[in-house]
């Protein structure tokens, strides 16, 4: 605590500057450190609001980011509704459509999207100095990542909100079938809360990805040769469940967002499960793992001081 | 609101207080105080195979305006990026404060407020925004962070232009949020690379005053660095990094009075041999001139009678001789033998000379 001698003389010095017509500088008292006391959810706050502001102030990408997948899967769900055969998952007598197929597939697309959109601005915020500036703040490298992280989750969960109003929507439009989804706001609330955890884990891979790069373009490279085939190969777009694919799409973590996102959608019927459909725990456990990794992976990452950081 | 409502609004309590009256009296006091500002031992730095900075030792006194001068290349840019924390401590050791930059990085974050040279400014959002981001992640909020950031705004005459969006301040401006951001958290450092690059002559005059009243007021320690000469003047001590390595230190007095007394350039006319002319002046007056850029140095005490007596003796082949107390260029022109070529492009910024 301060004692009161010193209370007195910092007043008194304050009204000596305004009396000399210096207003009191920004240090407005003697210097001191604050040894305990290291902020940690001030700034992950603060850098989660900062990814909501930038992205409601660039309008495209919002275009970019939800407006590509709903287009995707408007085109797809109509131009191969002919040749889509149910999935040996769907019990019998239940016909899937493949836009309902394709449903949590485009959701988990535009997590992905926003996701990489999202940590692409590290790279830029590398090359205009603002990274700079946050690395050279005392906050914890964990809360610089959590931040960059649950921004960009935030937004991902804000799309993928807007996305499952507009679907049905689009149904009354006449371009989607009947979905025939019957839910309770406890699986819609669960359903939420997954999304919640594959975007934290799909933020976080794309903050591992981006942490090292020096150009946008490269990301844009391992956004092509890597993160689409991931989603392609991930049962969102097709099943597969024959053949080597099928081992593929069993190692793919990504598998287990997908079907984790679609088993909530049915929250009255049972499915089967095969490779691209593995049990709802499974899928949760796998997430969950995932998204620990990736968090992880992004905390180490962000902790070494290396030259890069400098550039 | 007083400094210590202020505080107590931050939930903060100051372990160590520093003495106001040490840290305000702005004189350099090396050996009073228990730590320098900085210290810096046997530092050195490479990038891949690529040496940046070599065997640097000096220190910085507490309430110091210290200047770190020479070319772009030289290594004060990466002596600048090692002090700020960003890059890791390869070879010696430094503290700011007392606390190791290679071991307390987060102490040595609190104590020091960082402005680069590009803007680390987020375009997209209002210089409040901004200010407020930056607020927070040193732990600052609520009224106290924003009646902080209202004070610095009027004390850098910003106070109208907190709604604007950073992208659309010029560059001056831009460079005045950039410190305002530094100063925020009440840092005992502050560390500035190239402060007055793309500022005006008048802006970079106010950011001068500045930066005195801080040392003056707040008893603030400044480090900054440049690449301009007649900006180095300005600094209490600088040092002078070249190639990596410091080439000189202390005050402008002094590193000028250690060149010598007066400093005679010669340019010789076009068709004259410079080398030839150094031999004969050489040979006559039992000086060395040095050959810089095609032009000759010489120091010498007493240098007017000696200007007298070359020219009379070479007339023909002498163009132009000047006559001046040495500069800080002159500075690094004897302690390098090479011109010093301070450029706004950020260029290289060198030239071998003869």
């Amino acid at each position: 605590m301060e004692d009161g001698e010193s209370l007195r003389s910092r007043s008194e010095e304050e009204a000596g500057w305004q009396q000399a017509g210096h207003p009191p500088s920004s240090i407005l008292h003697p210097l001191r450190e604050h040894p305990l006391r290291q902020p940690f959810w001030l700034p992950v706050w603060t850098l989660a609001v900062r990814e909501l502001v930038r992205f409601f102030r660039q309008r495209t990408r919002i275009v970019g980011a939800l407006g590509q997948p709903v287009i995707f899967w408007i085109l797809f769900g109509a131009g191969l509704s002919g040749s889509f055969r149910a999935p040996e998952w769907a019990p019998e007598g239940m016909a899937v459509s493949y836009q309902e197929y394709f449903f949590p597939g485009v959701a988990v697309l535009i997590i992905l999207f926003t996701a990489i959109f999202s940590t692409i601005s590290i790279i830029e915020d590398r090359r205009e100095g603002f990274l700079q500036g946050v690395l050279v703040a005392p906050v914890p490298r964990t809360a610089l990542v959590l931040g960059k992280v649950a921004g960009g989750a935030a937004l991902a969960l804000i799309q993928v909100g807007l996305f499952f109003a507009i679907g049905p929507l689009l149904t009354l439009a006449g371009v989607a079938p009947t979905m025939d989804w019957t839910f309770t706001p406890a699986s819609l609330a669960a359903a939420v809360g997954f999304a919640a955890l594959l975007a934290l884990a799909l933020t976080a891979l794309g903050y591992v990805i981006a942490w090292p790069m020096d150009s946008t373009q490269g990301f844009h490279a391992i956004m092509s040769v890597f993160l689409l085939p991931m989603w392609l190969l991930s049962g969102a777009f097709f099943p597969g469940d024959d053949g080597w694919l099928s081992w593929v799409i069993r190692l793919n973590p990504l598998t287990y967002g997908v079907a984790g996102l679609r088993r909530l959608l049915y929250p009255e019927v049972t499915l089967g499960t095969s490779a691209s459909l593995p049990p709802l725990g499974v899928s949760i456990a796998v997430t969950s793992v995932f998204c620990a990794a990736c968090l992880g992976l992004a905390v180490a990452l962000t902790r070494r001081r290396t030259s890069r950081d400098a550039r | 609101m007083s400094a210590a409502e202020d505080d107590r609004t931050r939930g903060q309590t100051p372990l160590r207080t520093f003495d106001s009256e040490q840290l305000r009296a702005g004189e350099p006091q090396r050996g009073l105080t228990p730590s320098p500002a900085v210290a810096i031992e046997g530092l050195g730095h490479r990038y891949g195979g690529r040496r940046a900075l070599e065997d640097i030792s000096f220190e910085v006194a507490r309430g110091e305006i210290f200047g770190l001068v020479g070319p772009n290349g030289g290594g004060k840019t990466t002596l600048f990026r090692l002090l700020s924390t960003l890059l890791p401590v390869q070879e010696g050791r430094a503290s700011v404060f007392g606390r190791e930059l290679a071991n307390e990085p987060d102490a040595v974050r609190r104590a020091i407020g960082v402005t680069f040279q590009s803007p680390s400014l987020d375009g997209k959002l209002t210089v409040r925004e901004n200010l407020r981001h930056q607020g927070h992640l040193y732990g600052l909020s609520g009224l106290a962070l924003r009646d902080r950031i209202t004070r610095l705004l009027d004390r850098l005459a910003l106070s109208d232009r907190g709604g604007d969006r950073a992208d659309s301040l010029s560059g001056g401006l831009k460079r005045q949020v950039e410190i305002a951001k530094g100063l925020l958290h009440d840092p005992q450092l502050l560390l500035l690379d190239e402060p007055s690059t793309g500022l005006d002559p008048g802006a970079r005059l106010d950011l001068w005053k500045l930066l005195e009243s801080l040392k003056r007021d707040s008893g603030v320690t400044v480090l900054a660095t440049t690449h301009l000469m007649d900006e180095a003047e300005r600094a209490d001590r600088l040092a002078i990094l070249d190639r990596g390595k410091l080439v000189a230190i202390g005050t402008p007095e002094e590193l000028k009075d250690s060149v010598g007394g007066d400093c005679l350039t010669i340019r010789c006319r076009g068709g004259a041999n410079p080398q030839v002319l150094a031999g004969r002046i050489a040979e006559h007056f039992g000086v060395t001139p040095q050959l810089v850029d095609g032009t000759l140095r010489i120091e010498r005490d007493r240098g007017h009678e000696l200007l007298r007596e070359i020219v009379e003796m070479f007339p023909e082949p002498i163009a132009s001789v000047s006559l001046g107390r040495p500069t800080l260029e002159d500075v690094f022109v004897a302690r390098t033998g090479r011109r010093f070529v301070a450029r706004e492009d950020g260029g290289d910024g060198r030239e071998d000379g003869g």
